[in-house]
């Protein structure tokens, strides 16, 4: 009995061991990749733009109850070119998805035009839904240099509902969801640009712009 | 121990009591991740690799472990390993870890490792369970490759989509076929229609060998005299 709790204990002191090993043999390469993939799906958002690199810097979170989409906080990323606002990326729930809330990316620059809608989580039906990922599917590139001027208000709809975008064969629950959260991030963003971007100063010694 | 050939160990592994196809095994990973081939050879390769070394560290440690803790250091030790994989993939193969998700933490519930260490690593020395941990893997990761091309093949109309999880690189489609396809295919029941149908050409081949068999030998077959 004695000598079989010395032999877990060993066991486990080994087993321990060469995870902590592991974990410190791969710490850092598991943070750097977590960043870069960050900024990497904040890409997609952002086309055509020209902005300072260290975009994920300038992140305010705000947390719920707020007027933006979703039950859950949301994120705002502050774009700038040389120190002078661009645009604003916004991380928001599409609440009304077939399968639970779909997070979304949405871009908008200071004009408030859509620069970019990036899917970013979701558990949408394979083969339906979820061919509004990027990589699965053009779909979420028709809003890019769409506003609130254009289409008007009423034309952020599906085709089906009266408004002026596509649809998905199959699948109108997820389009809906997600263009109903895009043009009331859009509204939060007339309401509230200002503050957005006066919520903090930023240093201004950032690194050159990049695409 | 070395008496079984390797070549015929293989063929055990891979046909004749392939852990997926035959002993039922793993049945949870296999039927959730097999949506398209890149997810298939993911965790194939996550499950091969903590089988490989499971039975390594058992059957290095089996002079030691009294019968009635056993259980309790297998699970110990392939948790561990599935840990170490699970930071593995998430420092190197960030995208497939991803697209995995919960699936390689919950490669320690994979019955077919604690099958694999108690009938196998605790009763025979290292070399060969390494080798049987390679060729039980192997079989596991292959099962898993074949239906999850099978699934994207039939579901999405395209085969090798997003190898960039695995190798780097841009997102790839792969080779697309058609645009979309046999939705049912991807779903969940898809992955039960795909490995009962993989069990039943399996079963099918080896009757129609058996066949050929007692045709040849009309002395040992049962139906041999017509």
């Amino acid at each position: 009995m004695f000598r079989s709790g010395i032999t877990l204990a060993v066991i486990a002191a080994i087993c321990t061991a060469l995870v902590a090993l592991t974990y410190r043999g791969t710490a850092e390469r598991i943070v750097a990749n977590e960043q870069a993939w960050l900024e990497r799906s904040l890409q997609p958002a952002l086309s055509g733009l020209f902005y300072d690199s260290g975009v994920t810097e300038s992140k305010i979170i705000i947390p719920p109850p707020h007027e933006l989409p979703g039950s859950e906080a949301a994120i705002i990323y502050r774009v700038y070119a040389e120190g002078a606002p661009v645009a604003a990326l916004f991380v928001v729930s599409a609440r009304d998805g077939y399968a639970g809330p779909i997070r979304i990316l949405v871009g908008i620059d200071t004009m408030g035009v859509v620069t970019g809608v990036h899917v970013l989580e979701h558990r949408e039906t394979p083969g339906l839904g979820d061919r509004v990922e990027s990589t699965r599917s053009d779909w979420a590139k028709q809003f890019n240099g769409h506003s609130l001027l254009d289409p008007a208000p009423t034309g952020w709809a599906i085709k089906g509902d009266g408004g002026q975008f596509d649809q998905l064969t199959g699948a109108s629950v997820t389009p809906r969801a997600i263009i109903k959260a895009i043009k009331q991030t859009l509204l939060y963003f007339e309401a509230h640009s200002e503050e957005i971007f006066a919520a903090e100063i930023l240093e201004t010694d950032k690194e050159e712009t990049e695409q | 121990m070395t008496s079984p050939g390797f070549i015929d160990r293989f063929k055990t592994g891979l046909w004749h009591e392939n852990p997926g196809l035959v002993q039922l095994l793993g049945l949870c990973p296999l039927l959730a991740v097999t949506s398209s081939f890149v997810n298939g050879l993911g965790l194939g390769i996550a499950t091969l690799a903590v089988l490989i070394a499971s039975n390594g560290l058992v059957s290095a440690t089996r002079r030691w472990i009294q019968a009635e803790i056993r259980i309790p250091i297998y699970v110990l030790i392939i948790a561990s390993l599935v840990t170490c994989i699970e930071l593995v993939f998430k420092a190197w193969f960030p995208a497939l870890d991803r697209s995995l998700g919960i699936f390689i933490p919950l490669i320690v519930t994979n019955c077919a490792i604690v099958a694999r260490a108690e009938v196998f690593a605790s009763r025979n020395p290292i070399g060969s369970s390494i080798a049987d941990g390679f060729v039980m893997g192997s079989g596991f990761a292959l099962l898993l490759m074949a239906i999850g091309a099978f699934r994207e093949l039939l579901g999405q109309g395209s085969l090798f989509a997003r190898m960039d999880m695995l190798f780097g690189g841009d997102p790839m489609r792969g080779l697309v076929f058609t645009d979309g396809g046999w939705l049912l295919a991807i779903l969940p029941p898809g992955a039960f229609f795909s490995l009962a149908l993989a069990i039943a050409i399996k079963n099918s081949i080896d009757r129609r060998q058996r066949e050929i068999r007692q045709q040849a030998m009309p002395g040992r077959g049962r139906r041999a005299t017509q």
